[in-house]
């Protein structure tokens, strides 16, 4: 029923395909929303006073934390929902709660660059526990690495060359299930007691994640291999494409400080006129302009919002980011 | 590849180019006499100083209305020109320099800035989301960087004579006029409204740039006020095409790429330029010496 609902298949300005695809895309953003409501009830587990202070670096982790831990935790994001991740500064408040927080959860692979030193002006006791310890690391401008075949996609671009590791790891909902078991396993060597609690609720989230992976996977496998190809802003959803063999091209770099070049979106407007399968998203906590300027240029419209670094409320959907 | 492919083509195949060599050549005309007479006033880094001293008026705006360009442009243009009023204000009426004061006012501005972004509770970063980048230019920024080099050009014909001579020599103007202080509130009121306009639609760097280097290139290119102005202009337009060529042929980024063509131009003019350039002057003294 929400399929119908907010599939919308009502798209005028595009052939068929088109219509194919953002519509499968927004029966999927729809299908993940009814499973976040699910997945975001109360958790009756542990009740009673928070054992652990939990302080998470932005608020997808957060969100994590607080599926895992449930009552018997009190978690903090120190990037509030909303807020782009990338131009975050500390205020003495967040030293503070660094200070005291029990377990202190970051992503690694160098998306916060402040973390470590904040955490050693603060003086706390816990060290920071990488949560994404264990992954496979994609590298920056890597593209449809792994077992994933890419190679009916259009040719990559970009310019991007450096072998800077690409930080957003936690789109891929594998990934996810990685970051799930690190965070289990943090609260478990703080609190003994918990551990249970914390190991049950982690098998839950984890068999969603496994749940709606398998839901997604199904439903980009019917998607016919050239209709694979979607543009973003910035380049942030480098492991949500090689998870499902999508195609992500970006206007803009990794982080969203970088400035797009005249080829890059010459190429997307290029692209965009000759493939009629690609679909354009927008992103939260960011101009919107550059991708109406392509948008305008190609004829196309911008298909959604997606969430790269953050989400939108306090304590939203935890699995609304893959969407 | 042909010559048409390397200067033509990509304007011909791509709106987006064509709307972003439209809006550098009208931001180029209200801000290059600008720049023109910044630097002969020695205000040539008001436009760094604005940047920062428009942050709270975005943040105000933000936090009354979200993440919505025009409030946040508003606001940024309120404290910009309360910045630049104040602190000529303040220059007039007291010894302290007009660099001195603009610098005092624009930090006090950029700390209420971002205290009220913290206040705020939100870490999206405004001046990333408020200054535009010259590839997304849309039918509202043309508008507004046209508007604004209109309303420019139209004021600084009427206080042009004025002004000039307030640059030159306030003393004199003070003795025969009153309206010097009218000029140069006025003049500062330009000021803040190009570059707003110019980061709301082209970002910082572009619009200072394109403001201040071809200003400072002309210098060595012209002595009347008129012809810096005219050479200004021509260099702003020039560096606004070759920089957008290069960011589309080598897929360098567009406003640094503009920048540092203009910069070049600058690097060239100061080596070769006819009126006091290095190279010109050590070739003109060995002549005088054989």
């Amino acid at each position: 029923m929400v399929r119908t609902k907010s599939g919308g298949g009502t798209r005028r300005d595009r052939g068929t395909g088109w219509r194919w695809t953002v519509g499968g895309l927004r029966a999927l953003v729809a299908v993940l929303g009814a499973v976040a409501i699910l997945a975001g009830r109360p958790d009756a587990a542990g009740a009673g006073e928070p054992v652990l202070k939990v302080v998470a670096s932005f608020s997808i982790i957060a969100d994590m934390a607080r599926q895992v831990g449930g009552a018997r935790v009190d978690v903090v994001s120190l990037v509030p929902a909303g807020s782009d991740a990338h131009v975050f500064r500390p205020s003495p408040a967040e030293a503070e709660a660094l200070r005291r927080a029990d377990v202190v959860l970051v992503n690694g692979l160098g998306f916060e660059g402040y973390m470590g030193r904040l955490v050693a002006a603060a003086g706390g006791r816990a060290s920071p526990v990488v949560v994404s310890e264990g992954v496979q690391v994609l590298l920056a401008g890597e593209r449809c690495a792994g077992a994933v075949p890419c190679d009916d996609a259009p040719a990559p671009f970009g310019t991007v060359v450096a072998k800077a590791t690409d930080p957003h790891a936690w789109q891929d909902p594998q990934n996810g299930v990685v970051y799930v078991g690190n965070i289990a396993r943090a609260f478990c060597e703080a609190d003994r007691a918990g551990c249970p609690d914390y190991k049950a609720a982690a098998a839950r989230y984890i068999g969603e994640i496994e749940a709606l992976d398998g839901e997604l996977r199904a439903a980009f496998a019917r998607l016919p291999a050239d209709r694979r190809t979607i543009v973003t802003s910035h380049d942030a959803f480098g492991y949500l494409g090689r998870a499902y063999g999508l195609h992500v091209l970006a206007a803009e770099g990794l982080g969203t400080e970088s400035e797009p070049t005249a080829q890059t979106v010459a190429r997307l407007v290029r692209l965009i006129r000759n493939h009629k399968g690609v679909a354009m998203f927008g992103e939260t906590a960011s101009d919107p302009r550059l991708m109406a300027a392509i948008a305008a240029e190609t004829g196309a419209t911008v298909g959604g919002v997606l969430h790269a670094d953050t989400l939108d409320a306090p304590g939203g959907p935890p699995t609304a980011i893959w969407r | 590849m042909t010559l048409h492919d390397l200067l033509i083509g990509p304007f011909a195949e791509f709106s987006f180019m064509r709307r972003a060599l439209a809006g550098i050549v009208a931001l180029s005309a209200g801000a290059s006499p600008i720049g023109v007479l910044l630097m002969l006033r020695r205000m040539s880094l008001t436009g760094d100083a604005m940047a920062h001293a428009i942050l709270p008026g975005a943040a105000a705006g933000f936090l009354v209305a979200g993440l919505d360009l025009l409030p946040m442009a508003a606001g940024g243009l309120v404290a910009g020109l309360v910045v630049a009023l104040l602190s000529g204000l303040v220059s007039r009426a007291t010894p302290l320099k007009e660099d001195a004061s603009l610098a005092s006012f624009y930090l006090i501005s950029l700390a209420l800035g971002v205290t009220l972004v913290s206040i705020g509770g939100s870490n999206v970063d405004l001046m990333h989301v408020l200054f535009g980048s010259v590839l997304a230019m849309d039918d509202q920024a043309l508008v507004l960087i046209a508007g604004v080099a209109t309303v420019s050009l139209v004021a600084l014909a009427v206080i042009y004579r004025p002004l000039v001579i307030e640059c030159v020599d306030p003393g004199f103007l003070a003795t025969v006029s009153r309206l010097g202080p009218v000029v140069h509130l006025t003049f500062l009121g330009l000021v803040v409204l190009n570059l707003v306009a110019g980061y709301q639609a082209l970002g910082t760097l572009l619009s200072v740039g394109l403001m201040m280097l071809p200003a400072a290139a002309a210098r060595f290119w012209a002595r009347s006020l008129g012809r810096l102005m005219l050479v200004a202009f021509a260099a702003a337009v020039i560096s606004g095409f070759c920089g957008l060529l290069v960011s589309y042929h080598l897929g360098l980024p567009s406003g640094p790429a503009i920048v540092l063509v203009a910069g070049v131009g600058y690097g060239v003019s100061l080596a070769l330029g006819p009126v006091d350039g290095v190279l010109t002057g050590l070739v003109r003294r060995r002549h005088r010496a054989a």
